[in-house]
């Protein structure tokens, strides 16, 4: 499945902007920008997951759900086990998430289209709506997350960087090299054309549901991350019906070219919603709204359409 | 039953709230035998070829593949015992180049399980497609997207897709729909000798009866829903009954 992932320019390029992003932040980045690179690389997580699913046309508009779910999950693994290992937390977040996708997969498999947007918002509203009343969760209030710990020893706010990076970067190979395979590839074969997916002798259904699985455990480990990185979860910022409809509103800004696309548009998406809290706290929604509409008018695939362009155009003068 | 025979149809029936599509059908195809199946419009012909390769469940009646009961197959399921099938608008992937379609089918046929997870770049089934896209004569279109390509080349790629796998039989719905009157020799020309290379069974609709004539050794007509000839060409066109419901004279 990896031979040769390391040839891929794709993956190249995310992990030298990973290691830039270390390097930066080891030696010059303040702790709040520091801070929202790494919200952004744990959301990112989730963006890339959602980008798998619409990839084949679909698009989850309930994707909090595995979010919040990989979130309590480190929570509750906290409360009970007095786990605070950080390799144990992603991995609990991760497995969990992906356990309740596999589950629901088996119903969302067979929607498409609106059906599906709003059968996985559904889930997410029950989770809400349970955790909202969970005595035992906090409510509302949610629980507080003590700090993640490494094989036993204290975890620094910088080496918890560096961790979130090295799983953005096996995430997103292994996802890289999913979507170069035969599997991969039927992503694309199946936005076009599911009878033929069919008559060549693969189940569309299984492929949605290997697809809605992993894209369940990225989200899941976005929220274990999250969870980390903030020391705090609550149904409001993790499960709720907004946190889902951001999820997707960065996954169109970020646009599907190219695996470190959502982690881009992630990160973007921490700083505009930092500065506008900063200069223009009433705009927020505002702000969100005319993005969209401005990358919808103008680059509908996104951030990373643009990034392109501007590389292709200084390949293009290189030439001459 | 005969040894060779591959296919075997018997009592089939399907009707649509009312509508009765399919009327006791009863057939058996051999080994490499090339049959032409007629009809007029809305006959039953397409019905057929779905309740074959399972995309429709007949309401009763029963269908043997090499001796097994298939009625009521999954579709990729036909694919995989070798009994497969074009359609009468080409079903292809749009977005994508020729090769890529083509590279897609050729891995599905040939890797199962973990394997899929490997790159679908791979040498060996890129050479097995190319081979196939010579056989089929669509190898200068191989980098082209689809959706930019004529039905022509369509209804070719359609049918490469089917092949990849070598099936026993295969059931192609109206190769030449779409495709203009020059075209439709050269199409059938390519696809029958790349078939009769194999010991395929082919079961082809078509409309035009000079196609039928040239390339078939048996017709079967349909008229709403049910088979009122069965013979070779030469019989068959000159039947009363064929002249009558399916030429229209
Ligand atoms: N899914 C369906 N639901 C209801 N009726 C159907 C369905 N599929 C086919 N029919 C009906 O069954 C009859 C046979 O249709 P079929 O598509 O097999 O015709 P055909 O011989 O292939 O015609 P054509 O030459 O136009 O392709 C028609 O009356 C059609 O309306
Ligand atoms: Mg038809």
């Amino acid at each position: 499945m990896f031979t040769g992932i390391f040839k891929d320019t794709s993956v190249r390029i995310l992990i030298t902007f990973m290691i830039v992003l270390c390097v930066l932040s080891s030696l010059v980045l303040p702790d709040w920008m520091q801070n929202n690179f790494m919200y952004g690389l744990s959301r990112g997580l989730a963006i890339l997951g959602l980008m798998l699913l619409w990839r084949t046309n679909l698009v989850s508009f309930g994707h909090a759900l595995y979010y919040g779910f990989g979130a309590y999950a480190v929570a509750l693994c906290q409360k009970y086990f007095g786990i605070t290992d950080i390799l144990l937390r992603f991995a609990i977040a991760v497995i969990a998430a992906g356990l309740l996708g596999f589950c629901l997969g088996f119903i969302l498999r067979k929607y498409r289209e609106i059906f599906f947007a709003m059968l996985s918002l559904a889930f997410s509203m029950v989770l809400y709506g349970l955790l909202a009343k969970a005595e035992f969760l906090g409510s509302t209030d949610g629980m507080s997350i003590s700090p993640s710990t490494l094989l036993g020893m204290e975890l620094t706010r910088q080496y918890l960087f560096y961790l979130i990076t090295f799983f953005v970067i096996c995430a997103a190979i292994s996802i890289q090299a999913y979507l170069r395979s035969t599997l991969g590839h039927l992503t694309t074969a199946i936005q076009d054309n599911e009878i033929r997916v069919e008559y060549l002798g693969y189940s569309v259904q299984k492929a949605i549901h290997i697809k809605y699985v992993m894209s369940a455990c990225l989200a899941g480990g976005a929220g274990g991350l999250m969870a980390a990185s903030l020391g705090q979860v609550d149904p409001d910022s993790m499960v709720n019906w907004n946190v889902s409809g951001e999820l997707v509103f960065i996954t169109i800004m970020s646009g599907w070219g190219n695996i470190l696309a959502p982690f881009i548009g992630a990160i973007i998406f921490e700083f505009i919603r930092t500065y506008a809290f900063e200069w223009a706290p009433q705009a927020w929604a505002a702000i969100v709204g005319g993005t969209l509409l401005a990358i919808i008018f103008f680059f509908p695939g996104g951030i990373w359409s643009v990034i392109e362009k501007v590389f292709n155009y200084g390949k293009k003068k290189n030439v001459k | 039953m005969l040894n060779d025979t591959v296919l075997k149809a018997s009592d089939l029936n399907k009707s649509f709230s009312g509508i009765v599509a399919a009327k006791d059908i009863n057939v058996s195809i051999n080994q490499g035998e090339i049959v032409g199946i007629i009809g007029a419009n809305g006959a039953g012909k397409t019905v057929f070829v779905n309740m074959i390769t399972g995309y429709l469940k007949p309401t009763s009646g029963k269908i043997e593949f090499l001796g097994e009961d298939i009625t009521g197959i999954e579709p990729r399921n036909a694919t995989h015992i070798g009994l497969c099938r074009s359609f009468q608008i080409s079903q292809v992937f749009m977005t994508m180049s020729v090769k890529q379609n083509l590279m897609i089918a050729m891995s599905l046929s040939k890797k199962s399980g973990k394997a899929l997870l490997d790159p679908i770049a791979d040498e060996e089934i890129s050479k097995e497609c190319d081979k196939i896209l010579e056989l089929y004569k669509i190898m200068d279109q191989s980098n082209n997207i689809v959706s930019t390509l004529s039905q022509g080349i369509r209804k070719l790629l359609d049918i490469a897709m089917a092949v990849v796998g070598n099936p026993k039989v295969i059931l192609l719905d109206e190769p030449t729909s779409g495709v203009s009157v020059e075209e439709k020799f050269g199409i059938m020309d390519i696809v029958i000798a790349a078939l009769k290379q194999t010991e395929t069974s082919v079961l082809f609709v078509e409309h035009d009866m000079e196609i039928v004539e040239r390339y078939v050794d048996r017709v079967i007509a349909f008229y709403q829903g049910e088979i009122i000839c069965d013979a070779p060409p030469k019989v068959a066109l000159s039947d009363k009954k064929v002249i009558e419901y399916v030429l229209g004279h």
